[in-house]
């Protein structure tokens, strides 16, 4: 009984931080679809992308954090190329173009990635090596730090919407973006501002998580759809719903991982996404009406 | 809609049909293996115009349905001797029909973007639980079986040739082509198109609206299955792979390439992507999706209609 006790909370521990990389990832895709209605497919992309940016930079200068620097300057400049190229065309078009379009992005950026970096998986060293004792196991620092890294950008995220300037920009477009163009908010940088935010936070939650496993071209695939589900779950567009979305369902993977292998713990993800459609389709914590 | 340009509209049907009925007796083998994946994709694509053209839903769960017809197929050829190509069939589109209900009765709830997401996770689920589940499905390695000979009990038997399974392939697709058109063409497609312009009014005017979209759904999935079941006739095997998303996401390019809404866009949509993959392979090795993936880019923006989408009304007389 007492090493389940442990158990559960060595798996919380685990959870929180998944949980917070998650949420980094979901709420860029979330802010990106609130206010322009663009569902990016090629997110997992940038995710992945961003993780090959550090590997980049670490092995040429040796620091982590100019590794995450670089990889969330260098996201946010291909979001911003990627919308101004491909996505500003068809503004105003069904939102479901846009899904086509990212999807095309996607493969694109995926196979770029498989071609010039090959398909050997790099690693990211930890920045931190230091390990604390839970229970009776070592537990890395890094995890948690990447959990308070993560906490910290998505408050930072928050404080620059609710309070700068552009953040309230940025607010007044999601509410209304003809009104906002005619108050003499640049709506088009706007936007593709939000584009490069949402890709730069991925970007930097690639090069966050990229020593927890190996980094591949395939990567983004394996996070775009776990990102889909909170990001559903939460309710679309919504930032502090799908922001308790990602770790409600880490946490769950996590307990579950504990009685089945981690390839099947996932199907639990798959059960809380399947109940929310049955009975609160616009997400558990929607509040507005779609 | 006068007399006129329907018979135009029949002789073209017969013409290309004629054609494809000829293809592999002058075609070399390569070419005409090509000629009959591409049928079968085509297929798998003409049926999710259903959804995309006709309903408005784009659906992203493709490959489940394709997949299950797959599993199906390789089901009643492994459990059951010797091997019957009809028993085949059947479980092939048992499995994608009810993959199809199952799916349809969750993401039929939600509309356009959130019903492609969702249809988009329900395809990840079925890959995961077949990708796991070994020791049924074979996990990561598939089945292999042999292929069944083509017999109607009491009348004669006889063994599939490269040329009559093609014959078989294109009987199946061009079917499939007449009742999905048929269908489009009836008060239930009526109905159909009539959600894709207005939903709400629809639903004003006091059709049950997710009935209809449940069933639609299910048809869909139904002439995916085929396709999944024919596919695994052709290459005598199944997958874990043709589950994954990116078969769904590859439906998805053929029907905006080929241009949805017209039923044969979808198959020239897969013919132009296959071919195109032919092509490029030769230059780009295994990275010719960059180049696919830029020409797809390009006609979403520039070219939304998709290559047939000129002559969809023509089509649908």
């Amino acid at each position: 009984m007492g090493i389940l006790l442990e158990q559960l909370l060595i798996q919380t521990v685990n959870g929180v931080v998944t949980g917070m990389i998650l949420a980094l990832v979901a709420s860029g895709l979330t802010l990106i679809f609130g206010i322009m209605d663009v569902v990016n497919f090629a997110h997992g992309e940038l995710f992945m992308l961003g993780a090959y940016v550090g590997v980049l930079t670490l092995a040429a200068t040796g620091s982590f954090w100019l590794a995450l620097l670089a990889a969330t300057v260098a996201i946010a400049l291909l979001g911003a190329l990627i919308y101004v190229t491909t996505l500003r065309p068809l503004l105003g078009r069904d939102p479901l173009t846009t899904i086509l379009a990212t999807f095309g992005i996607s493969l694109i950026l995926q196979n770029y990635a498989l071609w010039q970096f090959g398909p050997v998986a790099r690693k990211i060293t930890e920045p931190i090596t230091g390990h604390f004792t839970l229970f009776y196991l070592d537990y890395p620092w890094y995890r948690v730090v990447i959990a308070l890294i993560s906490a910290a950008l998505i408050g930072a995220l928050w404080l620059f919407l609710k309070f700068g300037k552009w953040g309230i920009w940025i607010r007044a477009t999601m509410q209304d973006r003809v009104m906002a163009q005619a108050m003499g908010i640049p709506v088009p940088w706007v936007l593709t501002a939000v584009f490069a935010i949402g890709a730069g936070m991925a970007g930097a939650s690639g090069v966050l998580f990229g020593p927890l496993t190996a980094v591949d071209h395939s990567m983004g695939v394996d996070w775009i759809l776990k990102v889909f589900i909170v990001v559903v779950v939460g309710g679309m567009g919504n930032l502090a719903g799908s922001i308790v979305a990602a770790i409600f369902i880490s946490l769950l993977e996590a307990y579950a991982s504990l009685w089945v292998s981690p390839a099947q713990a996932v199907i639990v993800s798959f059960v809380v996404l399947i109940l929310t459609l049955l009975f609160r389709p616009t997400g558990l914590f929607a509040t507005a009406t779609r | 809609m006068s007399r006129r340009p329907t018979l135009v509209y029949w002789i073209g049907f017969a013409v290309v049909l004629a054609l494809l009925i000829a293809a592999p007796l002058v075609l070399p083998e390569f070419w005409r293996r090509l000629v009959t994946e591409i049928l079968i994709w085509g297929l798998l694509a003409m049926s999710s115009d259903l959804l995309i053209g006709y309903t408005g839903m784009v659906s992203f769960g493709h490959s489940v349905f394709f997949g299950l017809g797959m599993y199906g197929a390789a089901a009643a050829l492994l459990t059951a001797s010797p091997p019957n190509l009809w028993l085949a069939l059947l479980y092939g589109l048992f499995g994608a029909a009810a993959a199809a209900g199952f799916v349809a009765y969750f993401s039929t709830r939600l509309r356009d973007i959130y019903f492609a997401i969702t249809t988009l996770i329900f395809s990840q689920i079925f890959y995961v639980i077949i990708l796991t589940w070994t020791a049924v499905t074979g996990g990561e390695n598939g089945l292999t079986f042999d292929r069944p000979q083509f017999a109607i009990p009491g009348l004669f038997h006889l063994r599939f040739t490269p040329t009559t399974l093609h014959w078989f392939v294109l009987a199946a697709v061009a079917g499939s082509y007449l009742i999905l058109r048929r269908i489009t063409q009836s008060p239930f497609g009526m109905v159909l198109q009539s959600i894709r312009e207005n939903e709400a009014r629809t639903r004003a005017i006091g059709y049950p609206v997710e009935r209809y979209k449940i069933v639609a759904v299910m048809l869909s999935g139904l002439f995916a299955g085929l396709a999944g079941v024919l596919y695994a006739l052709q290459n005598e095997f199944a997958a874990p792979d043709f589950v994954f998303f990116l078969v769904s996401g590859e439906t998805v390019i053929y029907n905006v390439v080929g241009g949805i809404g017209t039923l044969v866009g979808p198959i020239v949509g897969a013919a132009f992507f296959l071919l195109l993959r032919e092509g490029l392979s030769r230059f780009f090795t295994e990275f010719y999706l960059i180049p696919v993936g830029l020409i797809f880019v390009a006609m979403v923006i520039f070219m939304p209609q998709g290559l047939l989408g000129f002559m969809r009304r023509w089509l649908n007389q």
